[in-house]
């Protein structure tokens, strides 16, 4: 389960490290779908998720408005992102915070880094955050010498097995409270507090164990690192949701906090946060609301860090930006109510979507961030079967599926895209040739009648010889585990002529457009 | 009311019992329906594995078959489902790609408001839910995703179903849930299609019912490649055969095929 | 200081910003009119229409959703209900903000309860040795069950709420709102805040809610009531 360790070395200029040379989706699902202990334990996470969301979502009447709402003011902000994050930084800064604005994951990095180096420090304590995750700035930290402790507790976990996160929400989804429990025996005196003797795996032990464990690098730890769920340009508030508690101690007890941030959580104005304040607590833990919410501008005499930096990150969204039908994913609010409504999530799980989105939002927002350049980023858009689960759950109504068609079209026809700020146009990517002349066959043959009704007599008259199993590979795909249909004696449209000529012997009936 | 089948062409080669079964139902209820032989394809697997540019001929190609109808039915949710929702798609992204294409245009503005799922046909246009059907089993319906959240066809199909003399209707846990058929996700997803249609499987065998029946052929080739793969006691059956059935006609299995429990 | 790093960044992302939405100047600032516009505001802005006594009854029933204690009183009787709060959780020391009204502590005071003013010289550790905190709040919101903390005076900086394990936290009748969109027009956005929706939870383990992980672990919330409700919540 665990990356070999040259893969967690960061990558040069655009995009991520974390996750470099993972096999492609199929290739990873394949081993995942036969994990049944990790069936078991994402299909009961999700159906419990799954069912009181539902119960949390149907005590809004107005959720439909709720979601046009928020969709529309993601779509207003993108559709002005430039005004917004300059109106942001000049609200940041006039309340005493600095803003750095980084290209791409090595240089938010970096970024960070120095700061970090600047306070003198080299432990910081970190509140879960998807920006870091992609950036890989865990990994970047510690090839300087900082060690960073993740204080949420599926980081946590995740941290402590020197594991890879699976879900946007709780990154441990794929472990079981017994797992979790020999984790923290084996693991936590490595990291500071051993685990408490005898721990049980109940999830009140287990909490109270990461309770113990980081009680004393919160207070003492001078250096915290978040990212955001919202800011708000026209205040410069930066607005974190959380429910243990470790995010209020890492925001407000360290001396200098660093938060890196995705330009594209900016909202408008404080007032559009009543619109995402309903519908993200109820989408991702099915809460009316979750436990803590810290709201920060700036920096605060007396309350809160001394110091404030705001590290804004691109890395790959304003490529994603570029392209007019894409750019509805950086409407996201990180929520995971897709990645639990996902079939295919539920079964793949989520480290064969390979980086720290997984799910359906992972395959549409990473192929756009990363690009379709490797195997695996181009796997992504085929890594659904389009169910449109996704769509239905989404707050902010992205229309996934039809995004992940757009990203296939783009696998297989290539075309104009936008990588790193530059409009190229790129090729189709390798080993999609056979498919694609089969394709244009079938299409060639299905636009003339007359080719495509002799094509569908050439398999009904060769029945006979059909096997029911096939070698090669796409075949097999399919007869692995299903029987091949069997191919009825005559074709609808055989009988349809003989059914006309009993009932009609009109012969024009046939003809287009010819109805009786 | 001139009426047009498009059967689909996976259905006019694998499944012409569902298309008998349609132009019996329709004919009963005195619908006069016809075939259009100049159709094939909608376009569907080609748009859906990323071939956008390969889909338009095909767009094309269906405004022509199907000029000159007010009506026209497909038992398949999918296959409407990419007429509705991609239909206009397939003629804006031209445009957008600088190659405006007037037909494409058309297509769309003339086949997305006469283009019906059966079911819909069914109760929206001809008002009817109690179709005269008889059909003495047990049977579990398994709403395709196409049906269920792109269409919204909601209860029509349970509708129709619960109408039909001697049926035993029951509920298919985690009916809402996607068989993974999904296309060439199927093949190119191979094992998670496999997984999803196998859970798919055991929740339909679960009900005890002898028949799972769907509005789509192509998710029932997959399920019935399971359970044929499995040898699983489960008999798929396309809605339309169903309603199809009445007691002067009841409906036969194929001789190839398990007896219905 | 502006930008300490990255201020050719800078220049190059608002370039792609302008290049992806296909224009090379700023996009000019929108209006309130523009945003209006764009965005349909048909939500609800409450979800049922209450009286303010249902209204503080679901703001009860939704904080206890969430297990947090609540405890319903009245004005005369506020300074007992905390003092017997802080005793039976066997609370020896208390910390409260400096702009607290002193009247809350008195009972508990003349209990021997320890009650320590906060002050900025009070550490994080020093914090974590106390028992108890007792605060105000700045609102609170029955829909969703949330009580906000704006750090003014009766409710102090952020650290004071978060360290101690016991947070007793005061609601007065006119801070109850019924929802989302009644509460942020009542606040001051640039005021550090924190909002509260019972005691720390997780649902990392298998998806499942536990209660009590790193915030307070006990949320006593007392609910006083306005001078009509007296009868209806005799303290
Ligand atoms: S895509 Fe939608 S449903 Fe998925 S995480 Fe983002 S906001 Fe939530």
């Amino acid at each position: 389960m665990n990356p070999p360790s040259t893969s967690q070395e960061s990558q040069t200029g655009h995009g991520t490290g974390v996750f470099v040379g993972l096999p492609s989706f199929p290739v990873a699902a394949r081993e995942s779908t036969r994990d049944g202990q990790l069936r078991a334990n994402l299909r009961h996470a999700t159906h419990t998720i799954r069912a009181k969301r539902a119960v949390a979502i149907g005590e809004l009447s107005d959720w439909g408005e709720l979601r046009a709402a928020g969709a529309a003011i993601k779509d207003h902000t993108l559709a002005h992102l430039d005004h917004y994050l300059q109106q942001l930084e000049q609200a940041v800064t006039a309340a005493g915070g600095h803003v750095h604005w980084a290209a791409d994951a090595d240089e938010a990095n970096r970024i960070v880094t120095d700061l970090v180096h600047a306070t003198g420090e080299t432990e910081v304590v970190k509140v879960k955050s998807m920006a870091t995750q992609e950036i890989g700035l865990n990994e970047a930290l510690a090839a300087q010498g900082i060690r960073a402790y993740e204080t949420d507790l599926a980081e946590l976990i995740v941290q402590l097995g020197d594991d890879r996160p699976s879900h946007i929400l709780v990154p441990a989804i794929h472990k079981n409270r017994a797992e979790i429990r020999d984790i923290f025996r084996t693991q936590m005196a490595a990291w500071g507090r051993p685990a408490p003797q005898g721990l049980s795996d109940e999830p009140a032990a287990l909490a109270e164990a990461a309770r113990l464990h980081l009680r004393q690098k919160f207070l003492h730890t001078k250096v915290g690192i978040s990212g955001a769920n919202f800011m708000v340009a026209d205040t410069g508030t930066l607005v974190v949701l959380e429910s243990e508690g470790n995010g209020r101690m890492c925001l407000t007890l360290p001396e200098t906090l660093i938060s890196v941030v995705g330009i594209e959580k900016i909202v408008p104005t404080f007032r559009d946060l009543e619109v995402f304040l309903q519908t993200l607590p109820r989408s991702s833990t099915a809460e009316r609301m979750n436990p803590y919410t810290t709201m920060w501008t700036g920096t605060t005499d007396g309350d809160g860090p001394k110091t404030f930096h705001l590290v804004l990150l691109d890395n790959g969204r304003t490529d994603t930006l570029a392209d007019t039908v894409g750019r509805q994913a950086l409407r996201c609010i990180r929520c995971s109510a897709c990645l639990n409504v996902c079939p295919v999530y539920e079964r793949a799980g989520g480290h064969a979507y390979g980086s720290a989105y997984p799910g359906p939002i992972g395959a549409i927002l990473t192929p756009q961030l990363r690009g379709t350049a490797t195997e695996l980023d181009a796997s992504l858009p085929y890594a659904s079967s389009l169910c449109g689960a996704c769509y239905d759950v989404c707050p902010v109504a992205i229309d996934i599926p039809d995004i992940l068609v757009h990203l296939r079209q783009r696998v297989v026809q290539g075309g104009p895209v936008t990588q790193a700020g530059q409009r190229v146009t790129i090729k189709p990517a390798r080993g999609h040739t056979t498919e694609h002349a089969a394709i244009r066959a079938s299409r060639y043959a299905m636009g003339r009648p007359a080719a495509w009704a002799a094509a569908q007599r050439l398999a009904t008259g060769t029945r006979k010889l059909h096997p029911r199993s096939l070698p090669i590979r796409t075949a097999k795909a399919w007869t692995d585990t299903r029987t091949l249909p069997q191919v009825p004696d005559q074709t609808f449209r055989q009988w349809w002529k003989q059914h006309t000529k009993n009932t009609n012997p009109d012969p024009g009936s046939t003809t287009p457009g010819g109805a009786r | 009311m001139r009426v047009a089948l498009f059967l689909t062409c996976v259905n006019d080669l694998l499944f012409p019992d569902t298309g008998r079964a349609v132009v019996r139902l329709l004919e009963r209820l005195g619908v006069e329906v016809d075939f259009p032989m100049a159709q094939s394809c909608c376009g569907q697997p080609h748009y859906n594995t990323g071939y956008r540019h390969e889909t338009e001929p095909l767009v094309r190609g269906m405004a022509a078959a199907f000029a000159g109808y007010d009506y026209v039915v497909t038992p398949s949710g999918s296959c409407v489902a990419m007429v509705r929702d991609n239909y206009p798609r397939v003629a804006a992204r031209a445009r957008a790609e600088g190659r405006p294409d007037g037909r494409l245009d058309r297509a769309a503005e003339t086949l997305v408001p006469r283009t019906y799922e059966l079911t819909e046909f069914l109760v929206d246009v001809l008002g009817v839910t109690d179709v005269g059907a008889y059909f003495p089993y047990a049977v579990t319906y398994h709403p395709s995703c196409h049906g269920l959240r792109m269409l919204g066809l909601k209860d029509r199909p349970l509708k129709l179903l619960s109408a039909v003399e001697g049926i035993e209707l029951r509920e298919l846990p985690g009916a809402e849930e996607c068989c993974g058929f999904g296309g060439t996700f199927a093949v190119k997803n191979s094992d998670v299609s496999a997984a999803m249609g196998q859970d798919k499987v055991r929740n339909a065998l679960d009900t005890g019912a002898g028949v799972l029946c769907g509005a789509d052929n192509s998710c029932l080739m997959h399920i019935e490649g399971i359970v044929r793969h499995e040898h699983a006691p489960l008999h798929t059956l396309h809605l339309a055969e169903i309603l199809a059935s009445t007691r002067e006609q009841p409906y036969r299995p194929p001789v190839s095929e398990a007896k219905i429990r | 200081m502006t930008n300490t790093t990255g201020s050719s960044s800078r220049a190059e992302i608002l370039r792609r910003v302008r290049q992806a939405l296909g224009t090379t100047t700023a996009t000019a600032a929108p209006t309130p009119e523009d945003i209006a516009r764009d965005v349909p505001r048909d939500y609800a802005t409450t979800h049922a229409t209450r009286t303010p006594l249902q209204t503080a009854d679901l703001l009860a029933e939704h904080l206890a959703d969430y297990r947090a204690h609540v405890h319903r009183t009245d004005a005369a009787g506020l300074a007992a209900t905390i003092a017997r709060l802080l005793t039976e959780r066997g609370s020896r020391t208390a910390v409260v903000p400096a702009g607290l009204p002193g009247d809350w502590l008195t009972d508990a005071r003349a209990l021997d309860v320890d009650v320590v003013t906060d002050h900025p010289g009070l550490t994080p550790v020093e914090l974590d040795a106390v028992d108890s905190v007792v605060t105000g709040c700045a609102l609170a919101i029955a829909e969703t069950g949330t009580i906000v903390l704006d750090a003014s005076p009766d409710q102090g900086r952020r650290a004071l709420t978060l360290v101690p394990d016991h947070h007793i936290c005061v609601i007065r009748p006119e801070q109850i709102v019924e929802s989302l969109p009644q509460a942020l027009p009542r606040l001051t956005p640039t005021r550090p805040q924190t909002w509260i929706s019972g005691p720390s939870a997780t649902s990392d383990i298998e998806l499942d809610r536990v209660e009590g992980v790193h915030g307070p672990r006990t949320l006593e919330v007392v609910m006083v009531a306005s001078d009509a409700q007296v009868t209806d919540f005799p303290g």
